[in-house]
């Protein structure tokens, strides 16, 4: 991946500059848990690195220039009629251009190397999960293990998660900042994300498409665990939870705010394929 | 009989909207009264309202713009508290439908209603004064466009009062903007009130684009236009490719919420993403369409001051032209996080970078034109040169976010918010605030305060940093746009810091108040004799402040770049106009098509918002047969004898020579 492509001494610099001051806060985009986010942490700060030496002496002539140039000035050389160098324009587009061929490669094979549909390379086979965004609050079904959970993801960690993402009603984007990526969700429309968490703990996550009145509390929290832990939360759910059926969903989808985090035993296979295509079907109409 | 409307349109419940209202209509009610009984109706009426001349309908433009800044940053202080106040469990004094309708509000009259105005306000003023011409080339179009545009604006700020504002943000997504889930009148308001400012603004950038391609001073090749003018020429070149565009993708939604139609509906075979994706094909060219003439201000103001030609004009032109090209291949970068595909996402994420080369040459040219200058520090070098330092962090930030993996985690955060606050900010605001100072005298013959102008910046440019540069480091934090409150309650310092910088911008508007009330009452000690204040370089400043009706009594012929320097300097001098017997001139007459119009479609837009369509079709034959009048009416002109020419340039001497 980038993180090992380029290893630069500015990184760090920059990293610093930017990090430091909010080393106290350990959170969000700037203290990433997996692979996903901190390759894009990597990225954002190469880019910082790469731009700060053309920025930072722009602004610092920018002054110096200024200040110098003042008319009260007697010791600054007036040049009344200068107008055009030839070899200061050639400077003048090489530079932005430089930078730009630069930046253009990173952005170029970061787009591939971290699309959100492709596959995380790893040993552990992948947990499949299905994301679904109503009004408001999230619906998360473990495609396989037949198990739902509204506003609380639990993972296990270290396991690449796959996920497949559509919403029921407007666009929302599913978005963990500690993990990384993030994606829409629409309506008749599936998206693909694929994310790791490396460590344990409990990361938040939220929409970050804004999606009506209910919006700001459409937050849920990833809880990223053991694998024993997990198995035992998925066996929890299996046996405590209601079941998620076509009447179920029904009433779920209702718009509410708020929800506290909640989990089903059994969903109804082929629910995310329902709710994808249900669009077309002339029932949708009756659900709002 | 009057369709959705009844008494509960008017919240009668919501004291913070009454008490607006009232303050509102009692300003207004004191305004009209003082007018009445002054009787400056029959000046207000001839002079401004139906004028068409292009100096008073710029002048017109810019005071609305300033009056709705007002209104928009109220919305945005009211902001600045809530999320100063609703931190951990805490919500805030306003509710989320309240606050939705204040973002939406916000966004939608900073972009159309201040930004917009601001701009085509000084193309309307400066243009036709650098090229050298006696007006635009459709006056009477000129002031149709302006009136369209206030239409927008009563329609816009008539929604606090009856009904609501959309709560869609400012570009009104579907299918949240359908009448599925947003079944109230607010997305109409925010429809119907675009679509009229938006015939406005294409039909001044057919104006001005024609203007500029048409009609210029003998001599004025367009390797000699002032770079103002080149700036000018490329915004409204995309005005006028962009905002069809605009109008036909809110058509279509109107179709969607009025009749049923499923362009952008999450059903029947609708598309939410094509509206995504045509409503930023205006949207990427509509950020150039407002930076471009404030980059043209600034190149103005740092030639004047530093007191030497523009440095490299031909890569400034390159450039200017470069950026309006490029401007329409890049939209996709609003929506990476769409899963489009790497492919696409690269390329466009490639675009917009490459957009970034011929912006940092004119950075470049200007800190050049700096060197070697013997630089005056007045009111607008002060904006210039917090721009140049302020808008590379804006640019910074936003090559970053160009980087589609980047923008995985900042897109839609607080760090995106601070971006474009940083450029429309730094770049847009801080350019009409130098242009506004810069022609002020021009305008109005006398120059505005320059202590409480440096003040103003002051306030502007530190208020700015406090206010944004938190919200970057909130955005990399994980906080979001749009949210109405937030768990994390130690976000809540940061979110205090923005609430002081919000403070120190609102004591810079104060301050342009007092600014302008000041030097109005002081004027006599601060008149403009010559024409020329700051010792200009181009044509507007060859002729007197304010300039007569006709602007040039004789058409200039201009041989060089920076026309007016190279006469300065020239063996002859510049011949004062008295010195020539002059020819009477025929000037186009006042017209009322304008503000009968604006009549009209503020009627017809009103009543399709609330379903009232007998009132729709008045509207409509209104404004209909208001075109036709206009487009019979006897062909006269006024005509301006060659005495009362002459006497003006006499007058004009004798007051330069006493001063
Ligand atoms: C004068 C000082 C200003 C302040 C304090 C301010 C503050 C804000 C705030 C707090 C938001 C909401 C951020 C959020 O979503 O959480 C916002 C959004 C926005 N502002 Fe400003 N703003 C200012 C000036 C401007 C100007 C000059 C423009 C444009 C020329 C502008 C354009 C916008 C837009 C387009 C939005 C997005 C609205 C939406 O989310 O739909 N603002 N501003
Ligand atoms: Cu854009």
């Amino acid at each position: 991946m980038l993180a090992t492509r380029l290893k630069t001494i500015p990184r760090t610099i920059a990293l610093s500059a930017i990090t430091l001051p909010l080393a106290s806060c350990g959170e969000g985009v700037l203290d990433p848990q997996g692979p996903i986010g901190k390759a894009e942490l990597i990225l954002l700060c190469d880019a910082a690195a790469i731009m700060l030496p053309v920025v930072i002496p722009v602004i610092l002539l920018t002054v110096c220039f200024a200040w110098w140039f003042r008319a009260d000035n007697v010791r600054a050389r007036y040049r009344p009629e200068w107008e055009y160098s030839g070899r200061i324009e050639m400077i003048v587009w090489s530079i932005p251009t430089l930078v730009i061929i630069f930046l253009g490669g990173i952005a170029w094979i970061g787009s591939h190397d971290l699309d959100p549909p492709r596959p995380i390379d790893s040993a552990v086979a992948p947990l499949e999960i299905d994301v679904v965004s109503l009004d408001w609050k999230w619906l998360f079904v473990y495609r396989h293990e037949n198990v739902a959970s509204v506003n609380q993801l639990v993972v296990p960690v270290g396991t690449p998660l796959r996920f497949r993402l559509t919403s029921a009603s407007v666009m929302n984007s599913f978005f963990v900042p500690q993990l990384g990526s993030q994606i829409y969700t629409m309506a008749g429309m599936a998206t693909r994300l694929n994310l790791q968490a490396d460590r344990a703990g409990t990361y938040q996550g939220l929409s970050a498409q804004f999606s009506g009145d209910g919006f700001s509390d459409m937050r849920f929290q990833v809880v990223a665990v053991l694998a024993d832990q997990f198995a035992a939360w998925l066996d929890t759910a299996k046996t405590s939870g209601g079941a998620l059926d076509t009447a179920a969903y029904r009433a779920f989808a209702h718009p509410s705010k708020a929800v506290a985090p909640t989990t089903f035993a059994h969903v109804e296979p082929g629910l995310f394929e329902t709710v994808l295509t249900g669009w077309t079907s002339a029932a949708s109409h009756e659900e709002h | 009989m009057l369709g959705k409307l009844t008494w509960s349109a008017v919240p009668f419940d919501q004291p913070i909207i009454m008490i607006t209202s009232g303050v509102i209509a009692l300003v207004l009610f004191a305004i009209l009264a003082l007018v009445t009984v002054k009787g400056w109706w029959p000046y207000l009426w001839r002079e401004w309202i139906t004028s068409v001349d292009h100096k008073r309908i710029g002048v017109m433009y810019v005071l609305l713009a300033l009056v709705m800044l007002v209104r928009g940053f109220a919305d945005a202080i009211m902001m600045r508290s809530q999320l100063a106040l609703a931190a951990g469990g805490a919500q805030g004094y306003l509710p989320p439908e309240h606050y939705d309708q204040i973002f939406s509000a916000h966004g939608t009259i900073m972009i159309f209603f201040v930004a917009m105005p601001i701009v085509i306000g000084l193309m309307n003023f400066a243009v036709p004064l650098q090229l050298g011409i006696r007006d635009v080339a459709f006056p009477v179009l000129n002031n149709v466009s302006f009136w369209l545009t206030a239409a927008g604006v009563l329609l816009v700020n008539l929604s606090l009062f009856v009904g609501e504002f959309a709560r869609t943000g400012w570009l009104g997504y579907p299918p949240l903007s359908e009448i599925a889930y947003s079944p109230g009148v607010g997305v109409d308001y925010y429809l119907w009130s675009l679509q009229i400012s938006g015939l406005g603004t294409l039909l001044s950038g057919i104006n001005l684009t024609t203007t500029i391609l048409k009609l210029r001073a003998r001599g004025m090749g367009y390797m000699r236009m002032p770079v103002f003018c080149w700036t000018a020429l490329a915004s409204n070149l995309l005005i006028v490719a962009a905002f069809p565009v605009l109008t036909a993708t809110f058509a279509m939604l109107l179709l969607d919420r009025y009749c049923g139609f499923h362009f952008f509906t999450n059903d029947a075979g609708g598309n939410p993403m094509m509206y995504i994706n045509l409503i930023w094909i205006w949207g990427h060219p509509e950020v150039y369409i407002l930076i471009l003439p404030a980059f043209g201000v600034f190149s103005e103001v740092v030639a004047t001051f530093a007191g030497k030609p523009l440095f490299g004009y031909r890569s400034m032109v390159m450039a200017t032209m470069v950026i309006c090209v490029l401007s329409f291949v890049v939209w996709l970068h609003h929506f990476f996080t769409m899963g489009a595909g790497a492919n696409v996402n690269a390329f466009f994420g490639m675009m917009t970078m490459i957009i970034a080369v011929p912006t940092g040459v004119k950075v470049f040219n200007w800190l050049f034109t700096l060197y070697g200058g013997r630089i005056r520090f007045t009111v607008p070098v002060y904006w210039t040169l917090g721009f140049m330092v302020t808008f590379v962090i804006g640019g910074m930030t936003g090559v970053l976010m160009a980087i589609p993996p980047a923008d995985f985690v900042l897109h839609n955060s607080l760090f995106l918010i601070a971006h474009f606050h940083n450029t429309a900010i730094g770049g847009v605001l801080f350019g009409a605030m130098a242009g506004y100072t810069y022609w002020f005298p021009k305008a109005f013959g006398f120059k505005l305060d320059e202590r409480l102008g440096k003040a103003v910046f002051w306030c502007w440019f530190i208020g700015f940093y406090l206010a944004f540069m938190p919200l970057y480091v909130l955005g990399l934090l994980g906080a979001t746009r749009r949210m109405q409150h937030y768990p994390d309650a130690h976000w809540q310092p940061l979110m205090l810091v923005a609430l002081a910088g919000a403070v120190l911008i609102l004591c810079g508007i104060g301050l342009t108040v007092v600014q302008l009330v000041h030097s109005i009452r002081t004027r006599e000690q601060r008149r403009d004799r010559t024409g020329d204040p700051w010792n200009g370089r181009t044509l507007e400043w060859s002729i007197p402040s304010p300039p007569p009706a006709w602007n040039f009594a004789q058409l200039p012929r201009i041989e060089s770049n920076d026309a007016y320097w190279a006469m300065k300097q020239g063996a002859h001098g510049v011949e004062p106009p008295a010195a020539h017997s002059h020819a009477p001139l025929h000037l186009p007459p006042s017209n009322p098509t304008g503000v009968l119009l604006a009549f009209f479609s503020v009627v017809l837009g009103f009543a399709l918002i609330w379903h009232i369509w007998w009132m729709a079709i008045i509207g409509l034959l209104g404004a209909v047969a208001v075109g036709l009048v206009q487009a019979w009416r006897p062909d006269h002109e006024v005509v301006i004898p060659a005495d009362q020419i002459a006497a003006f340039y006499g007058r004009q001497a004798a007051e330069e020579i006493a001063a």
